[in-house]
C-alpha cells in the first residue's frame, strides 16, 4: 500500500451563484486507500466530491475556486481538459444509473468514448469480474441492464467505471438506494478494489464508514449554511478518539 | 493504467464534436432564415406592387378587380370576406369548443375522456380539402333546404364547417388552461356547497381566463389563414360582404386563384398576391403576438 | 363579552333551482361535446357513402381524365409519395439538429430566446404564406421571372420542409428533454464529451419520440394543398414525375380538382380520393401510436 498522495486539495471553495456551498477545504488523499466523507445532510460532501472530477462544471452557475491537484497537476488549470480528468477519475452515483442499453454495451460505452482499440470482449469481462458481477451475468450480456436488480445495477455501474481503468473511483452514497444485503456486497467490493484503486466515498451511514474506510473526513455546515471540513484523520482515531468536539458529538449521535 | 486509450482517436473525436456543434447551430438558424425569407419575400415583392398602387387605395378601396377592367385594387372586399367567414366560424367554435373543454375537464369520467380526446384529435388532423368537400357537397345542400336563397358558394357553409374544424383547437388549448387551475381552488368552492356548474363557470373558467382567451385568439388566427376550405366552398367573388348567404372571396382564396391563373411572373397582377399575403401575414402575426402577450401579462400565478 | 347576533339577512340556498340549472347546463355541455363527434361521424359517413362506389384498383392506377369512369389518382399518388419522401429527407435532419442545439448546446441567453419565439411564431403562419415564400425563393429567383428551381418537386419539398420544420423541432425538443439527466451524468462521468454523450446516450433514448414527431409532421404535410398549389400551379396532370426536377401534383390537389367540377360523378371521385388520403393518414398515425406505446413501456422498466 503506497504512502504517496493522489489528491492535494488546497483552499477549495465552491459557489452556486452567490451562495458559498463549500468553504476552504484543505485535504490530502492517499493513494490506494479508502477515504470516507461523512457529515449531516446539506454539509457539502457530495458537492466536494464532485469537485474532484470536475462534475460541478456541468452545473450552471457553479464556480470552483482553489486548487485540486491530481498527481501534482491542478485539474482546474485552464489548459486541462475536463474529459481527460473524468476518464482517470471515475464516479459512481447514488441511484444506479445504467444506460438503457445491454449490459455489454453499458461497459463498452466508456471504452468507445475514450478511443479504446483493443479486445472489447476481454475488457468487458475483466471489468465485470473486478466488480464481482461476471458470474451472475456472463450468460446474458446482451440483456437490458434494467433486467438486473438494484444491487446488480450498481455493481454494473462500478464495472462501467472500472472499464476505462481510472486511478480513482469517487462514490456518492453508492449503497443508500440498496437493500442491506446488496449494501454489504458493495462494501465487500470496495474493500477488494482499494488494493488497486484510490476510493473516496461519501456516506451518511457512519457504521459503513467505520467498516470500510482507512481515513475519514468529517464535514459540517456553519451558520451561513456553508459546508466546511471539521476533521480528517485515520478512521480508527475519528471513531474512537476524535480531536474536535463537534466530531465527537456527531459520532456519538448527540446530533446528526 | 489508463494507457489503453488511444489519444489520436480521442483527438479526432474532439474534432468531430466541434464540427457537429456548428452544424447544429446552423440547423437552428434555418428557422431564423425562414422568417427572414418570408419577410423579404413579402416586402420585396409587395414593394413591386406598392410602386404602382398607392397603399392608401389598397387599404381603403372597396373594389377588388385586379384582373378585369376597370382595374381596382382595394383590398377591403377580401378582408371582409375573410372576416365574415371567420366570425361565423368563431360563433360556432368558441362556445362549442369552450363547453367541450369544460365538459372534458370538469365533468367527464376518465374513460369517457379517453375516448373523446382521440376523436377530437382525429378531427383536428383531417386535411382541410376534406372539410371543403364536406362544406360544398353536404352542408350547402342541407342548408339550402332551410335558406332558400342560399347560393352554391356561400360564406355560411364555409364558416360553419370551418368552425367545426377549429373546435378541437379551442377545446384542447382551453382544456390545458383549465387543467392548470389548481385543485384546491375547486375544492374550496365545493366545500362551500357550490354545485359543479357553479364551480366550473364561476371559479375555473375565470381562473383560466387568460389561457382561454389566448386559445380563442390562436384559433381565430388559424381560421384567418385557412385556405382550401374557403377556396372550395366560399366562392371567388370579392365583395364587401355582410350577407352570409352569398359567396365571398377571402384573401387566401384569392391567392390560390391567382396562382392557378396565367398572370405573368413579375407583373402587377402577379404582385397582388404578395400584397394580399402581406396583409394576411400581418393579421395572423398580430393575433399570435396578442395571444402570447395576453398569456404573459395576465397569466394568473399559482 | 360579545353577544352572538345573527347576521342580518339570510342565506337562501335555492338548491332545487340550482339543481335544475345544473342538470340543464350539463346537457348543454354534453351536446356541445357531441357536436364535434357527430360532425366527424357525419363527414366520414358521407365520404364513405359517396366514395366507395368509385373505389377500385383501377382508380389507384389510372391517370385523371375528363371522363369520370376512366379517371384515377395515379399521378397524384406518386407525386405525394415523392414529395413526402423528399420533404422528410430535408426536414428531419434540420429539425432534429436544431432541437439538439436548442436543448443541449445553446446557452440561456437572449439569442436563444429569439430562436424559440421565432419557431413558435412560424408554427402559426398560414400555410399559403409558405407557398408564397417557396414561389419567390425556390421556384423563381427573388424578384425576377427567371426560373431557379422551377415548379418542381424539389421546390415543393423545400417549401413543405420549412412549413413542418417547427413541428419537428418542437416534438424533438420534447423527446430530448424527456431523457433523464442521470443518463447524461453517467456518461459525462466516464470522460465523454458533449457530443459523445448526445450521440451515445441522449439521441438513442430520444429516438422513439423523435420518430413520433416526424410522423406527426408528415401527417400535416401530406394534407397540405395550398402551398403546393402555389408552387406547382398545376391541378390536372396526366403523367408522373421521374426525378426531383419535374413537375408534380399531390393527392389533396387532385381532390380539389375533382371537387371543383360541377358534375356529380366527380364529387364521387373526390370522395374516393378522400378515402385514400384518410386511409394513408390513419395508417401513419396508427404507426405513431404503436411506436409511442412500445417505447413507453420499455423505458418504464
Amino acid at each position: 500500500m503506497g504512502n504517496s498522495t493522489v489528491f492535494n486539495v488546497r483552499g477549495l471553495n465552491v459557489y452556486y451563484g452567490d451562495f458559498l456551498a463549500v468553504k476552504d477545504v484543505d485535504m490530502d488523499i492517499k493513494k490506494e486507500s479508502v477515504t470516507a466523507l461523512i457529515g449531516p445532510s446539506g454539509c457539502g460532501k457530495s458537492t466536494y466530491l464532485r469537485c474532484l472530477n470536475r462534475m460541478n462544471d456541468l452545473i450552471i452557475g457553479a464556480s470552483v475556486k482553489g486548487q485540486v491537484s491530481f498527481e501534482n497537476r491542478n485539474i482546474y488549470d485552464s489548459n486541462v481538459d475536463a474529459t481527460e480528468v473524468r476518464s482517470r477519475i471515475g464516479m459512481v452515483f447514488q441511484k444506479p444509473n445504467p444506460f438503457p442499453k445491454s449490459i455489454y454495451r453499458n461497459i463498452a460505452f466508456g471504452l468507445k468514448v475514450n478511443g479504446f482499440t483493443g479486445d472489447m470482449d476481454e475488457a468487458v469481462e475483466r471489468s465485470l469480474k473486478q466488480a464481482a458481477l461476471w458470474d451472475e451475468v456472463k450468460d446474458r450480456l446482451n440483456d437490458s441492464a434494467f433486467a438486473l436488480s438494484g444491487g446488480q445495477q450498481q455493481r454494473l455501474c462500478i464495472a462501467r467505471a472500472l472499464a476505462i481503468q481510472p486511478e480513482v473511483i469517487l462514490m456518492d452514497e453508492p449503497a443508500s438506494a440498496l437493500d442491506p444485503i446488496a449494501t454489504l456486497a458493495i462494501e465487500d467490493l470496495v474493500r477488494e478494489l482499494k488494493v488497486n484503486y484510490t476510493i473516496v466515498i461519501v456516506t451518511h451511514n457512519m457504521q459503513q464508514a467505520a467498516r470500510v474506510s482507512d481515513e475519514t473526513a468529517f464535514f459540517m455546515v456553519d451558520k451561513d449554511r456553508s459546508g466546511y471540513l471539521v476533521e480528517h484523520d485515520d478512521t480508527q482515531k475519528i471513531f474512537t478518539n476524535p480531536t474536535n468536539q463537534r466530531t465527537e458529538e456527531y459520532i456519538t449521535g448527540r446530533f446528526s | 493504467m489508463a494507457q489503453i486509450l488511444d489519444s489520436r482517436r480521442k483527438f479526432w473525436i474532439r474534432v468531430e464534436g466541434s464540427i457537429v456543434k456548428w452544424l447544429f447551430m446552423a440547423c437552428a438558424s434555418v428557422s431564423i432564415l425562414t422568417t427572414i425569407g418570408i419577410l423579404v419575400t413579402l416586402l420585396y415583392q409587395g414593394y413591386g406592387f406598392f410602386n404602382e398602387v398607392s397603399p392608401w387605395e389598397f387599404l381603403t378601396g372597396t373594389r377588388w378587380t385586379p384582373i378585369l377592367k376597370p382595374r381596382s385594387y382595394g383590398v377591403l372586399p377580401l378582408v371582409s370576406g375573410t372576416l365574415l367567414v371567420t366570425v361565423i366560424a368563431a360563433m360556432v367554435a368558441l362556445p362549442v369548443g369552450l363547453m367541450t373543454a369544460i365538459f372534458l375537464s370538469e365533468y367527464a369520467a376518465d374513460n369517457v375522456r379517453r375516448i373523446i380526446k382521440p376523436i377530437l384529435e382525429i378531427l383536428a388532423g383531417i386535411p382541410t380539402v376534406v372539410y371543403g368537400y364536406f362544406a360544398l357537397t353536404f352542408v350547402t345542400p342541407l342548408l339550402q333546404n332551410i335558406f332558400n336563397d342560399l347560393l352554391v358558394f356561400n360564406a355560411l357553409s364555409a364558416g360553419i364547417v370551418m368552425g367545426v374544424m377549429i373546435i378541437p383547437m379551442v377545446s384542447s388549448l382551453s382544456e390545458d388552461a383549465m387543467i392548470s387551475v389548481p385543485r384546491n381552488l375547486r375544492e374550496a368552492a365545493y366545500a362551500l356547497g357550490a354545485t359543479r356548474y357553479e364551480v366550473s363557470l364561476r371559479v375555473v373558467v375565470p381562473a383560466a381566463l387568460s389561457g382561454i382567451i389566448a386559445a380563442f385568439i390562436i384559433a381565430i388566427s388559424r381560421a384567418i389563414g385557412e385556405t382550401m376550405l374557403v377556396t372550395i366552398a366560399a366562392g371567388a367573388t370579392p365583395r364587401m360582404a355582410l350577407n352570409p348567404l352569398e359567396g365571398v372571396q377571402t384573401m387566401t382564396a384569392y391567392i390560390v386563384q391567382l396562382s392557378l391563373g396565367e398572370a405573368p411572373v413579375g407583373s402587377l397582377e402577379y404582385n397582388t398576391i404578395f400584397a394580399v399575403g402581406l396583409v394576411l401575414f400581418c393579421m395572423t402575426l398580430l393575433m399570435n403576438l396578442l395571444g402570447f402577450w395576453i398569456v404573459r401579462r395576465f397569466r394568473e400565478a399559482y | 363579552m360579545n353577544e352572538y347576533k345573527p347576521v342580518a339577512g339570510s342565506v337562501s340556498p335555492n338548491r332545487k333551482r340550482r339543481k335544475i340549472i345544473g342538470t340543464s347546463v350539463y346537457f348543454v355541455f354534453l351536446i356541445s361535446t357531441l357536436v364535434g363527434i357527430v360532425s366527424l361521424g357525419v363527414l366520414i359517413f358521407d365520404v364513405l357513402d359517396k366514395g366507395i362506389p368509385w373505389l377500385n384498383w383501377q382508380f389507384l392506377t389510372d391517370y385523371p381524365s375528363r371522363k369520370p369512369e376512366e379517371a384515377g389518382l395515379y399521378s397524384a399518388l406518386i407525386g405525394t409519395i415523392w414529395l413526402m419522401f423528399m420533404t422528410a429527407l430535408l426536414t428531419v435532419p434540420i429539425g432534429v439538429g436544431a432541437a439538439i442545439y436548442l436543448e443541449e448546446y445553446a446557452p440561456r441567453n437572449f439569442f436563444t430566446k429569439v430562436i424559440e419565439i421565432n419557431v413558435s411564431n412560424l408554427a402559426g403562419v398560414p400555410s399559403i404564406v409558405y407557398g408564397l415564400l417557396g414561389m419567390s425563393l425556390f421556384v423563381y429567383y427573388l424578384g425576377s421571372s427567371e426560373q431557379f428551381l422551377g415548379r418542381t418537386l424539389l421546390a415543393g419539398a423545400l417549401t413543405l420542409a420549412l412549413l413542418v420544420l417547427p413541428i419537428v423541432i418542437m416534438a424533438s425538443r420534447e423527446a430530448i428533454r424527456a431523457v433523464p439527466d442521470s443518463y447524461r451524468q453517467g456518461a459525462y462521468a466516464m470522460g465523454a464529451d458533449k457530443w459523445q454523450v448526445i450521440k451515445g446516450v441522449v439521441l438513442p433514448s430520444a429516438l422513439p419520440g423523435i420518430l413520433t414527431g416526424t410522423i406527426l409532421a408528415m401527417s400535416r404535410a401530406i394534407g397540405e394543398a395550398a402551398p403546393v398549389i402555389a408552387i406547382s400551379a398545376l391541378v390536372y396532370m396526366t403523367f408522373i414525375p421521374a426525378h426531383p426536377m419535374e413537375r408534380f401534383t399531390v393527392l389533396p390537389i387532385q381532390i380539389y380538382n375533382w371537387v371543383a367540377r360541377p358534375q356529380e360523378e366527380f364529387r364521387g371521385l373526390a370522395a374516393a380520393g378522400i378515402i385514400v388520403l384518410l386511409a394513408i393518414l390513419l395508417t401513419m398515425n396508427a404507426i405513431a401510436v404503436v411506436l409511442r406505446n412500445k417505447y413507453q413501456t420499455r423505458s418504464e422498466e
